[in-house]
């Protein structure tokens, strides 16, 4: 069961946080936004992919209520962003693209700021602000200038004030840019951690980011929505299911046999060179309609003696691939 | 209103940490002591007339015109540059309260070193030693004038901090503002084409724009509603200006 499922299956049993309809938003005739439209369930956590410029600042701006759309209409936990924008900003936790922080405060100071300005009251905000300290990992930078601080601090510093006041959504625009690996790992496991409670919608490049920590992924490319699903359901949809890939020694030239006798849409893609051992890797395709031919490829290939199988498995298309196939230009 | 008092406070906050504050206040206070000084030599040499007081606040735009856009100039022209405009329109808070409690963060430091030179006429007064009180009416108009001018000329700072990210740009945009209003008006009225007969009714308009004019009044005890207003209302519309200049810029960012 998908989360995208949900998404679709249950409009009455709690208001999605977040609805999209028809976004437009043109700067000065330049269209950056061209009709996008998508729904995020509540407690869903959605990756926002796609290629610089393709609009994917525009539309979070948008959401948060920061810029106005063209046209379209957006609504945040049932509330309407253009309508409401005050009602709106208190659902919100946001931030921005290269995270902009002040320079010359210290961190617990612009927590403490940013936790008042959201409307927790003193008493509420004193040990809020300790969770968040602790979560995000700035108790040694807390006293601190925020400018001094290195990259990842800074990050996290953005982190920590976009779920500061606990609201039900969060939307982070890239917020894994400029971490190393150890960061990244604790700003995903930060993420993971949201899960259930918050609806998080993060836009990033980094697409191994993406598919470990989000239930489900837009691809937005030249203003429009052009992929959107579970990362499984996308490789299925760009490239089917049928790949396979084949460690295989023994007489080539009986092999389009056999495989006819598996399927007979199985196709030989590629075929490399022999290694040492005389194995040779294939390619496969099914066409998409047939179903897992795995166990049937083994008992084939085994069958009578004549190849010997040393790896089978079904090729796995990253992400990466994924987006690629779906961002390229429409030309071809 | 609770988003503008945090605003406020923390705008003030950042003011009095801030290293740039105290050194204005320090060349501000040089300055004026300086200035006043020199006043009571002159008035020391030989008989004047008016009173020490009202020679003071004559020369007001001396540091008119290098506090103001010093205090201001940082005010949004930082927040933009920095794109913390972003994070603080995100949180519930609105650009009149932004541009409110930057303007009255700025004006209340302008007020607080104004009434630092209060210490000058008292010192005077201690060493004087005389029986009798300062003269107070030229000092409680004169103060009271800085006091409301001084909305208009902060209010001019944080228009030109809105209308740029730069704060270099902004703090030269704000002096060329002040120096229009307050010189400018001064050097318009002695124009000859206004002596013109068809153009009395834009001759009394540049007269009700000096600046001079109404200090004059005030330090003579005299509190005209019209300068009030004047002044009062030129601050609004340079603050909704304000107001307005960061909200274009945002669409067009």
């Amino acid at each position: 069961m998908s989360a995208a499922a949900t998404a679709t299956s249950s409009p009455a049993a709690t208001t999605p946080a977040i609805v999209v309809r028809d976004l437009v938003k043109t700067y000065a005739g330049h269209p950056a936004v061209r009709g996008v439209s998508f729904e995020v369930a509540q407690g869903e956590i959605i990756g926002l992919l796609g290629p610089n410029g393709a609009g994917k600042s525009t539309t979070l701006r948008i959401l948060t209520g920061f810029l106005p759309a063209t046209s379209g209409r957006v609504t945040v936990c049932g509330v309407d962003v253009a309508s409401d924008p005050s009602a709106v900003k208190t659902r919100l936790g946001y931030m921005p693209e290269n995270n902009p922080l002040p320079e010359d405060m210290r961190v617990g100071e612009y927590l403490y700021l940013r936790g008042r300005l959201k409307g927790l009251t003193r008493r509420k905000l004193a040990p809020r602000l300790d969770e968040v300290v602790h979560l995000c990992d700035l108790g040694r930078v807390r006293d601190r200038i925020i400018g001094k601080l290195s990259k990842g601090y800074r990050q996290r510093v953005g982190i920590a004030d976009a779920i500061l006041a606990e609201p039900p959504l969060i939307i982070m625009d890239e917020p894994t840019i400029g971490l190393d690996p150890h960061q990244i790992l604790a700003v995903r496991d930060l993420i993971g951690s949201l899960r259930g409670r918050m609806t998080v919608l993060i836009s990033s490049h980094i697409l191994p980011e993406i598919e470990v920590t989000c239930d489900r992924v837009l691809i937005i490319n030249q203003g429009r929505v052009v992929a959107s699903g579970a990362p499984s359901e996308l490789r299925r949809e760009f490239f089917g299911h049928g790949h396979y890939e084949i460690d295989l020694a023994g007489p080539l030239e009986h092999l389009p046999a056999a495989l006819a006798d598996v399927h007979p849409g199985l196709a030989l893609v590629s075929t490399s060179a022999a290694d040492q051992g005389g194995f040779v890797t294939l390619r496969l395709t099914a066409p998409p309609e047939a179903e897992d031919l795995r166990e049937a490829l083994v008992q084939a290939l085994a069958r009578g003696g004549r190849f010997r199988l040393r790896a089978l498995g079904r090729s796995r298309h990253t992400l990466e691939e994924v987006f690629l196939a779906a961002t390229q230009p429409k030309a071809a | 209103m609770r988003s503008f008092r945090i605003l406020l406070a923390h705008e003030i906050r950042m003011l009095l940490v801030s290293p740039a504050t105290y050194i204005a206040a320090t060349l501000f206070l040089l300055v004026m002591g300086f200035v006043f000084a020199g006043i009571l030599e002159t008035f020391a040499a030989a008989p004047q007339e008016g009173s020490p007081a009202s020679v003071f606040f004559q020369l007001f735009w001396i540091p008119v015109f290098f506090m103001v856009p010093l205090l201001t100039m940082k005010s949004l022209a930082e927040e933009r540059r920095l794109g913390t405009l972003e994070t603080l329109l995100t949180a519930p808070v609105t650009t009149p309260q932004i541009v409110l409690a930057k303007f009255f963060a700025a004006y209340a430091l302008y007020l607080g070193l104004w009434a630092a030179t209060g210490g000058f006429f008292y010192i005077l007064h201690w060493f004087a030693g005389t029986a009798q009180g300062p003269d107070l009416a030229p000092l409680i108009g004169g103060y009271l004038f800085i006091a409301v001018s001084g909305t208009l000329f902060v209010a001019i700072g944080i228009l030109a901090s809105a209308l740029t990210r730069n704060q270099a740009v902004a703090g030269i945009l704000a002096f060329v503002l002040l120096l229009t209003l307050v010189i400018g008006t001064r050097f318009a009225a002695t124009l000859e084409v206004l002596k013109l007969e068809h153009l009395a009714g834009l001759r009394s308009a540049v007269d009700y724009l000096q600046v001079f004019t109404h200090l004059e009044d005030f330090t003579r005890g005299v509190v005209d509603t019209r300068q009030i207003l004047y002044h009062l209302s030129g601050a609004s519309l340079a603050l909704i200006l304000g107001m307005l200049g960061v909200e274009a810029k945002l669409l067009h960012s």
